[in-house]
């Protein structure tokens, strides 16, 4: 019987693979939850894409300032030695290549590292993108945080996205609820798994060929 | 004497025709020039098309002026959010235009508006439906999308404190889009909450310069 990591415990991973003096920018939802998990002697700059490189944790209640928000418009703080900028700077950070690591949530992924992430495509959705395309394509490494299987049991990891595409071969590492897997060349390999699942019982719930762990 | 200070802030949007596309700043609430909003939906004018990242937010500012049905078109790169319920249901009614774009595209082709650049190639949104129908090309092995400024007849921008020859600073997260979508717009009006004397404002510090705002306003009498 294998089990699952759970939401904090992906977090917990994704901030093991953030090295100091990284810059970074979290997404909205689960990732926002990766920044409870960087230890404080660890000097991490987290961008948002509103203007801020430097951003601290949620301030203490009373302390909100409206001018001072995150991504999701939550109230946040800025750390000594932060910046604040406009926002063609702000996308320039992405754009240009200037952020190590984002980490993004996602509907699906392909085993080529295609992202699926800001629409269903359904007919009735208003779309709304953000900065996701941005992100997706900017950071030199763009990490996914994810479910490995939707809520009726169909993998999200996949050949081929069926929801619209965010970006074309961007991801370069997924971590789910079963799996931490890289996007290579090759395909998409193995890295660790949930303990007391086998690389059979994983590939049993994912739509894409997987390859073995390098020892 | 130049004095780009104006008295009032009925007087600031005066001049705001039916169909003019007017950028207005902000990222959610912050740095929403709300009270240069409130005097444009006093002032009337309809058919607008609005740039600006969202889609109104709650019932006051942007959401306010697309409540009452002075919007045609709105160019943002985030309609949908918990609190957009005006904007919502006007587009479910067919009532409003969205051309929706990449946040960063959003911005740069405020910025290239600004410096006068006819467009560019940008990585961002190439083989996604956001990029459907547009030019493309290869540069060094990689693929662009080609995007096109986006001008305006009016910004409605807010900054923290101004002087009468449009010279502005601006508060923490605030200042996002205000910057860009002044250098974009022929008439960029200041929403501030201090208007001080010539020379106060530290020139080191000053972010956007006055060459790019043609009128500051206080926000509160």
């Amino acid at each position: 019987m294998s089990t699952r990591y759970t939401r904090d415990q992906m977090a917990q991973r994704v901030a093991q693979d953030i090295p100091e003096g990284a810059y970074v920018n979290l997404g909205i939802g689960l990732p926002t939850k990766v920044a409870n998990y960087l230890p404080p002697e660890r000097e991490v700059f987290l961008h948002s894409e509103n203007g801020l490189l430097g951003m601290g944790p949620a301030p203490a209640p009373g302390e909100e300032d409206e001018d001072l928000i995150n991504a999701g418009k939550q109230p946040v703080t800025l750390l000594t030695g932060g910046a604040y900028f406009h926002h063609a700077d702000s996308f320039a950070m992405m754009r240009g290549g200037h952020l190590d690591i984002c980490v993004l949530g996602a509907f699906q992924v392909s085993h080529a590292g295609d992202l699926a992430n800001w629409h269903t495509g359904a007919p009735d959705a208003i779309p709304a993108v953000g900065g996701a395309m941005d992100l997706a394509i900017g950071a030199k490494q763009v990490f996914v945080m994810m479910e490995h299987q939707t809520k009726t049991g169909e993998s999200k990891v996949v050949e081929r996205c069926t929801y619209p595409l965010t970006g074309i071969g961007c991801v370069s590492r997924l971590y789910t609820d079963l799996a931490v897997l890289d996007v290579t060349p090759a395909g998409l390999r193995v890295r660790e798994m949930a303990p007391g699942l086998t690389l059979a019982d994983l590939q049993a719930v994912t739509a894409a060929p997987l390859l073995p762990p390098i020892d | 004497m130049i004095d780009k200070t104006c008295a009032s802030l009925e007087r600031a949007v005066a001049d705001i025709h039916d169909g003019a596309t007017v950028m207005i700043g902000g990222f959610g609430n912050a740095g929403m020039p709300s009270a240069l909003i409130d005097a444009l939906i006093a002032h009337g004018a309809r058919e607008l098309t609005i740039v600006n990242n969202n889609a109104g937010n709650g019932d006051t500012g942007l959401a306010a002026l697309i409540k009452e049905k002075r919007v045609r078109k709105i160019v943002c790169s985030f309609p949908r959010q918990a609190d957009s319920w005006h904007f919502d249901a006007l587009y479910r009614a067919g009532d409003i235009e969205l051309e929706l774009t990449p946040q960063g595209n959003l911005a740069e082709r405020i910025r290239a508006a600004g410096a006068g650049i006819g467009g560019f190639f940008t990585p961002t949104g190439y083989g996604t439906l956001l990029a459907e129908g547009k030019e493309t090309r290869v540069i060094d092995g990689r693929h662009y999308v080609f995007e096109t400024p986006i001008h305006a007849d009016f910004a409605l921008i807010k900054a923290l404190r101004g002087d009468r020859w449009g010279n502005l600073v601006y508060r923490k997260t605030a200042r996002n889009f205000g910057p860009i979508m002044a250098m974009a717009a022929q008439t960029t009006i200041a929403q501030v909450v201090e208007i001080v004397p010539l020379g106060e404002l530290d020139p080191e510090a000053i972010v956007t310069p006055g060459i790019f705002v043609q009128r500051v306003v206080k926000e509160a009498a």
